[in-house]
């Protein structure tokens, strides 16, 4: 299954819902594109919902490192939500989990943002 | 069952679908084999990350290149080689990732999962002078009946060159 995103407003952030895989290819480039038009929105605190993500290989690793210091360097906010246990194994083992702000609670999240 | 020696081979076009091609025939031998699902996920992973790089840095995306795969399946173990027709690489080579300097590089994490969802890694220089990477993973054991093979679980990655 190819990744889809979308987003939903809440508050000062934005919601980026994603399911599928974010690998070589189409996933990579979509999380890519998506993250840019949020931030050519001025849409800055930026929180991801993985729930639905249980595959993510080394390009689609990179590809969240790269939305968040995209993110980062335009003054916003990258936060990770719902990591599957996938994705979280993956990010331990990576060292990025101590990166990444990561909740398992959304309106936590989100009023992290204020 | 599943005990007789095996051996598969294919020879994959230069292109990104190879690696889909490439993981699938890996996942349907691992699972033949008994694989769990936990051991199927780390050797589909590795199989793409091995395939990707021989796409990339290996034929450089020339499609007059090919990737070589060969799988076997011995008593023990999956032995995958992925083999390509570039110049090779020495794993020395390669900076660690977990490096402080390195944890947010947006690549350099393929070899890095390799090694970690692998039993043995390594890199050789193949009969076409390009990089051949073999891998293996242990067969799970089957002393358990009824337990849908969990195989080793939490293997912790192999750190350093
Ligand atoms: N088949 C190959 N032939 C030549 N060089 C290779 C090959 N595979 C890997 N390398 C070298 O090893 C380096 C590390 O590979 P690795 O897969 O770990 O990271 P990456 O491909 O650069 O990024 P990522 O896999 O995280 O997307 C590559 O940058 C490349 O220089
Ligand atoms: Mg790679």
């Amino acid at each position: 299954m190819p990744l889809r995103a979308t987003h939903r407003d809440a508050g000062q952030a934005t919601v980026l819902d994603l399911s599928g895989k974010i690998t070589l290819g189409e996933g990579s480039a979509l999380l890519r594109t998506t993250v840019r038009k949020l931030l050519d929105d001025q849409r800055t605190r930026i929180l991801l919902n993985l729930a639905d993500v249980d595959y993510i290989d080394s390009s689609g690793i990179g590809e969240l490192v790269s939305a968040y210091t995209t993110v980062k360097g335009r003054g916003g906010e990258l936060k990770l939500l719902h990591l599957t246990k996938k994705v979280h194994d993956l990010l331990q083992l990576t060292k990025l989990f101590t990166v990444f702000e990561v909740y398992s609670d959304e309106s936590t999240a989100l009023n992290s943002f204020q | 069952m599943g005990t007789d020696p095996k051996h598969l081979e294919i020879t994959l076009e230069t292109q990104v679908d190879s690696v889909n091609v490439a993981e699938e025939m890996c996942l349907r031998v691992a699972e033949a084999a008994g694989f769990g699902e936990d051991d199927c996920y780390k050797i589909g992973m590795s199989v793409r990350e091995g395939v990707i790089n021989a796409f990339h840095y290996g034929n450089k995306e020339r499609p007059d290149k090919k990737i070589h795969l060969a799988v076997d399946l011995t008593n023990d173990k999956m032995i995958i080689h992925v083999l390509d027709e570039g110049t090779g690489f020495t794993l020395a080579s390669v900076p660690d990732p977990l490096a402080e300097e390195n944890l947010l590089s947006t690549s350099g994490r393929g070899i890095f999962l390799m090694r970690a969802f692998m039993d043995e890694f390594d890199v050789v220089s193949g009969r076409t002078g390009g990089a051949e990477i073999v891998m293996a993973k242990k067969l799970p054991l089957q002393e358990n009946p009824g337990t849908n093979g969990q195989g080793s679980q939490g293997a912790s990655p192999h750190q350093g060159a």
